[in-house]
């Protein structure tokens, strides 16, 4: 089975969001919720770069790990997805996810969170693939039609790549070396524990 | 002639055409780097531990893109706060046991007296039991949120633990209202006698309340129980104020700031709950007679000159001794 990674090729992203818009069309999230955001760094000045970041579906995830029912799993393509069912909203995984992905929706009193919604890699959740239950719950399942997430497959610039993380890792290996710079793959170090050779 | 300037300047124009196209080829050929100057992942890792910049949405916490420190809170909440508590509350019930089976029960010296006077009245057991009963369904929730997926959840399934933990976080958010409200009655009817004196010096030299064979002097409140206040006072704010910041999240703080205070929660919560095992210990069964100060409000007068003589001896001029008079000097009780 494949092994499901994003990567954000900085040099190329133009902060145009569509990425984000895709995301919350096809989810139809609702609003107030991003499953994906595009962040600029050192806006404004020489050097800036924006990334796309959404769940990066780590390695030893640790929202899983600190999940105080359990409500994680991950998918033989190493999705890491939950369950709407067993989360309390307890905001545990906020705390711990390196990339800021779950969101709550504000229900009831005080800071009170909802069911916990994140990316799913396009990949829905434990329902039955393509069901309703599961649409209203998670949005599309995508990977189970055989396509890609959509944010990255809709990127004009082709700088949110998704796909196995071996062959995305070439696809960038390639471009770097083709136009003989690269800022490195963000977010690859702490979800993988590993980085692109370049 | 004309012709011949004419050509000349084709000439210089081609020149200079090519001049400009080598110009341009030698740039290209200088390998432009537009990523020199640009932010560098792992030097903003390296330097602040994070990546933040600026988005185009409302949820200002979203502008940070990477914060690895979760990864530290992680190790936090799964491996160090579980040692913590396992140890502290563990070790807490091990220690009273051990602690029961050398010491025994204290036993109220000479047996009961019969005569009774009131050691706390109806509000001050009314605020303790109400801050007590919260206590209780706060800790037991907080420890599901730590423990409960190792202990409960195999024997639960995931169906029912979820629903119980969903049940027990509404508790834990509603009852911090009631417990706080008590910990603050608490402060405030209790500080008169709880602040530490030589008194105090002399009880814990002389191994007081239940650790010493002794009955060294004591007010109202001995230095254990001034202790036992102090915990609560000071512990139980931690809890809340902590608490009241996760509950609000992010109203007051950033994401350091909220796992901070998980971890202060945490930490100060499962020595607290260690800290009230041994106050329930000595109040039940550690104690003859311990109980009924905060059950039916009164104790009996030889159980006051054995743990709080110079309380007494206060409430006696002060005639709240009901029962008869006090008895002569050197009257002998009955033995047992």
């Amino acid at each position: 089975m494949a092994r499901m990674k994003f990567l954000c090729d900085a040099d190329r992203c133009i902060e145009c969001n569509a990425c984000v818009t895709a995301c919350k069309n096809e989810h139809e999230v609702p609003w107030g919720i991003n499953r994906r955001r595009v962040v600029t760094i050192n806006d404004g000045k020489p050097g800036e770069r924006s990334v796309s970041m959404a769940c990066m579906h780590c390695t030893d995830a640790p929202c899983a790990a600190v999940c105080p029912v359990n409500c994680f799993y991950t998918t033989a393509d190493a999705v890491v997805l939950h369950s709407k069912d067993l989360c309390i909203g307890c905001g545990y995984c906020f705390y711990a996810c390196p990339f800021g992905a779950p969101q709550y929706p504000k229900v009831g009193n005080f800071g009170s969170r909802g069911k916990m919604d994140k990316c799913t890699y396009c990949a829905g959740g434990p329902e039955a693939d393509g069901s309703e239950a599961e649409f209203v719950k998670y949005g599309a399942n995508r990977l189970a039609e055989g396509k890609l997430p959509l944010c990255a497959e809709m990127c004009s610039t082709k700088s949110l790549l998704a796909g196995d993380g071996e062959i995305i890792a070439q696809i960038y290996k390639e471009r770097v070396a083709k136009r003989g710079y690269g800022s490195g793959a963000w977010g690859w170090q702490v979800a993988y524990r590993e980085t692109i050779a370049t | 002639m004309t012709r011949f300037i004419a050509r000349i300047r084709i000439v210089i124009a081609a020149a200079a055409v090519l001049m400009i196209a080598g110009m341009a080829v030698t740039v290209s050929a200088q390998q432009v780097n537009p990523t020199a100057e640009s932010v560098n992942e792992q030097q903003l890792l390296r330097e602040l531990n994070k990546a933040q910049g600026r988005g185009s949405i409302p949820d200002t916490k979203s502008y940070v893109l990477e914060q690895p420190r979760g990864r530290e809170w992680r190790e936090f909440h799964e491996v160090t706060l579980k040692w913590i508590g396992g140890i502290a509350i563990l070790g807490m019930l091990g220690l009273l046991v051990v602690f029961l089976m050398i010491r025994g029960r204290v036993r109220i010296e000479g047996g009961r007296s019969g005569r009774t006077l009131l050691r706390f009245n109806a509000f001050e057991r009314l605020v303790h039991w109400m801050t007590a009963t919260c206590f209780i369904i706060l800790a037991l929730s907080g420890l599901n949120i730590t423990f409960g997926k190792e202990l409960l959840l195999p024997y639960l399934g995931p169906e029912t633990f979820a629903t119980w933990s969903q049940w027990a976080k509404y508790a834990h958010n509603y009852l911090s209202f009631p417990f706080t409200l008590g910990v603050v009655l608490i402060l405030l009817m209790w500080i008169a006698w709880n602040f530490p004196s030589r008194v105090d010096v002399e009880w814990l030299k002389a191994g007081g309340g239940i650790v010493g064979r002794e009955h060294p002097p004591a007010r109202r409140f001995n230095a254990g129980q001034k202790m036992i206040y102090w915990i609560v006072v000071l512990g139980g704010g931690a809890v809340a104020a902590s608490g009241y910041l996760l509950m609000f999240p992010f109203y007051a703080t950033d994401i350091t700031g909220m796992q901070l205070a998980q971890v202060v929660h945490g930490v100060v919560a499962v020595l607290f709950v260690a800290a009230m095992l041994g106050h329930i210990y000595i109040g039940t069964i550690g104690m003859e007679g311990a109980f009924e100060a905060m059950g039916g409000g009164t104790v009996d007068v030889n159980w006051a000159k054995q743990h709080h003589s110079l309380w007494l001896a206060d409430q006696e001029a002060k005639g709240r001794v009901k029962g008869g008079a006090p008895p002569a000097a050197g009257h002998m009780q009955p033995a047992e």
